[in-house]
């Protein structure tokens, strides 16, 4: 019998606004324990909140950007929980009436197909604080410098059939969240969390099995991992005849596997109702129309216009258009060298490789898009060779200077003085006796095949400073003139 | 809508309230009263009435997204029992 997987994505999205969704203190992250947690968020008596006009904005944002219904009227509500890192008692979140309704977006599979995948909602409410349970041997520190971030929940359909599904969904609302700005999207930083909810099921059962949630996973690679790793856990349960008990668990990253956190009977029972505190939010068709205009623009708009416009390969396209500072840093250094094959081939070469090496995100890169265009440039002229162009990128990075600076520091410049390159040629030729006379014997059409040799020898000669292109040139007919 | 003594204990747990066990029918009598009256008002008709989620008939006014907020933990951890290196200290909770 064939097992289905039946999978739904719950993303937590934190908002890039400046102060916290209800009180006036900074969102910004790295702070010193507590310094950012004002009486609002610390729920001391006679507080009350009152909601940033910019958290609003950004949802609606969300909201236009997948063609969702936005409701005009929207209710805050309680959902009450007791944990030390809440220090309210309660989350205020949006259950009844979210602030966006219903929406869909398309994701692109690896065999080429596209899929629909529905968003049930997206809602506004707040992050908790933070618990830190093993600083002090028999307490828990609690700092609420988090608590009261405005989190936009996206709740997706269960639309999903597999892990590859649902990474390409998750990856597609991270571009939007991060293109539009309305997040910064940096997983690390538990900017961008998902909670998988997966249930198996037989193929063709219309019944959906009990599913089970795994919470707060903070890189694709691990969502694809826990998913996978879920529905092979859930079938070999159902295959030795038991079943699945609806639970929240978490992945284990360093065994690769999910585990227990809160079973059903312990489950929190939050007792829903309408927040007293604030009113309802009720906004226009006029405010909703001026977001939607202001929209920048999207990924798949995007991946369509360097497609074309650059005339970028399907996937690099796709890539590059991804991510927002990417394809922003992309478009800077093609317009100013003219070359978008070259910019696209460093970006995802030599860039994407030593962000990775050092964990960085391009718009931590310490060569920007000006600095790595005036390196392509000097490619582009023939000033240096593609090797001393990486060896260029790499002092670059670490803060030798400008691109002209160190290739003249260095002594990169390419040799493209025709004389001075015949003048090496031809000592080459001279010094290799041998393989001058294998050449002269060889077929014509073998001979090509040796000018390898020959060319590794010339550029030894000139310390890698002879334009290759050039040798090419003079080479071969010097060495043919040998032949007659 | 009946509610039986079980039914109190864990209201009373999931509200974090300590209820004295001689207690529990008289809340048991008051929560049931409060219920039924719940549930006359179900009867009502309200099919075209607008669910009402506040009181007031005013809508949510907004805030601008600027810092108010300066950094007050020295005056506000002043009230909190245990605090060090600028953490709030609670009895250890694992969940």
């Amino acid at each position: 019998m064939e097992w289905e997987a039946v999978i739904g994505l719950e993303i937590h999205a934190q908002l890039a606004t400046t102060t916290k969704i209800f009180s006036g203190a900074s969102t910004a992250f790295g702070a010193e324990a507590n310094t950012q947690a004002c009486a609002v968020d610390l729920a001391l008596p006679g507080t009350l909140p009152v909601f940033n006009t910019k958290a609003l904005e950004m949802a609606v944002m969300f909201g236009t950007a997948i063609d969702a219904e936005i409701n005009k009227t929207s209710v805050f509500d309680r959902k009450n929980y007791f944990y030390p890192d809440s220090p309210k008692g309660y989350q205020t979140s949006q259950l009844f009436y979210p602030i966006v309704g219903t929406g869909s977006l398309e994701i692109e599979l690896s065999d080429g197909n596209s899929k629909l995948i529905g968003v049930t909602r997206a809602h506004l409410e707040e992050d908790a604080g933070k618990s830190l349970h093993e600083k002090f041997p028999s307490m828990t520190g609690i700092d609420l410098n988090r608590a009261g971030t405005p989190l936009l929940e996206i709740v997706s359909d269960p639309d999903m059939s597999s892990a590859e599904e649902a990474v390409a969904y998750a990856k597609k609302i991270h571009s939007i969240v991060t293109s539009i700005g309305i997040c910064d999207g940096n997983m690390a930083e538990g900017s961008f969390r998902v909670d998988c909810n997966v249930s198996v099921r037989h193929k063709g059962e219309q019944k959906l099995g009990n599913r089970t949630e795994t919470k707060n996973i903070n890189s694709f690679r691990f969502i694809e991992k826990a998913i996978k790793g879920e529905i092979i856990r859930q079938i070999e349960i159902l295959e030795d005849g038991g079943s699945i008990p609806q639970e929240t668990r978490l992945y284990d990253a360093e065994k690769d596997q999910t585990r227990t956190m809160r079973s059903k009977e312990e489950a929190n029972d939050y007792r829903y109702f309408p927040c007293p505190d604030l009113l309802p939010i009720v906004i226009e068709d006029d405010y909703i129309d001026a977001i939607r205009s202001k929209l920048p623009e999207l990924p798949d708009a995007k991946r369509q216009r360097f497609s074309e416009q650059y005339n970028l390969a399907a996937k690099d396209a796709a890539v590059i258009s991804g991510n927002r500072a990417q394809a922003d840093y992309f478009e800077i250094v093609a317009t100013s060298t003219k070359d978008a094959k070259l910019a696209a081939n460093w970006l995802l070469g030599e860039m994407a490789k030593t962000l990775n090496q050092n964990d960085l995100q391009i718009d931590q890169s310490p060569v920007d898009a000006q600095a790595l265009a005036a390196l392509l440039l000097r490619i582009k002229d023939n000033s240096i060779s593609v090797n001393a162009a990486r060896q260029v990128f790499e002092a670059m990075w670490n803060g030798e200077g400008s691109a002209d600076q160190i290739i003249s520091d260095k002594g990169l410049k390419q040799v493209t003085d025709t004389g001075a390159i015949e003048k090496i040629v031809r000592e080459v030729i001279a010094n290799s006796d041998k393989q001058v006379q294998q050449y002269i014997a060889a077929e014509p059409d073998k001979r090509g095949k040796m000018l390898g040799y020959f060319m590794g020898q010339i550029m030894k000669a000139s310390k890698g400073k002879a334009n290759p292109g050039q040798v090419q040139g003079l080479l071969k007919p010097i060495l043919d003139s040998l032949c007659n | 809508m009946a509610l039986d003594r079980q039914d109190v204990e864990k209201i009373a747990h999931l509200a974090r309230i300590n209820i004295d066990k001689k207690d529990i029918n008289e809340y048991l009598g008051n929560l049931t009263s409060i219920l039924d009256l719940v549930d006359q008002m179900q009867r009502v008709d309200t099919q075209n009435v607008e669910p009402l989620s506040h009181p007031l008939d005013a809508i949510q006014r907004l805030r601008a997204d600027d810092i108010t907020e300066s950094n007050q933990r020295e005056q506000l951890q002043q009230v909190a029992p245990a605090v060090e290196e600028g953490l709030f200290l609670v009895p250890k909770v694992i969940d």
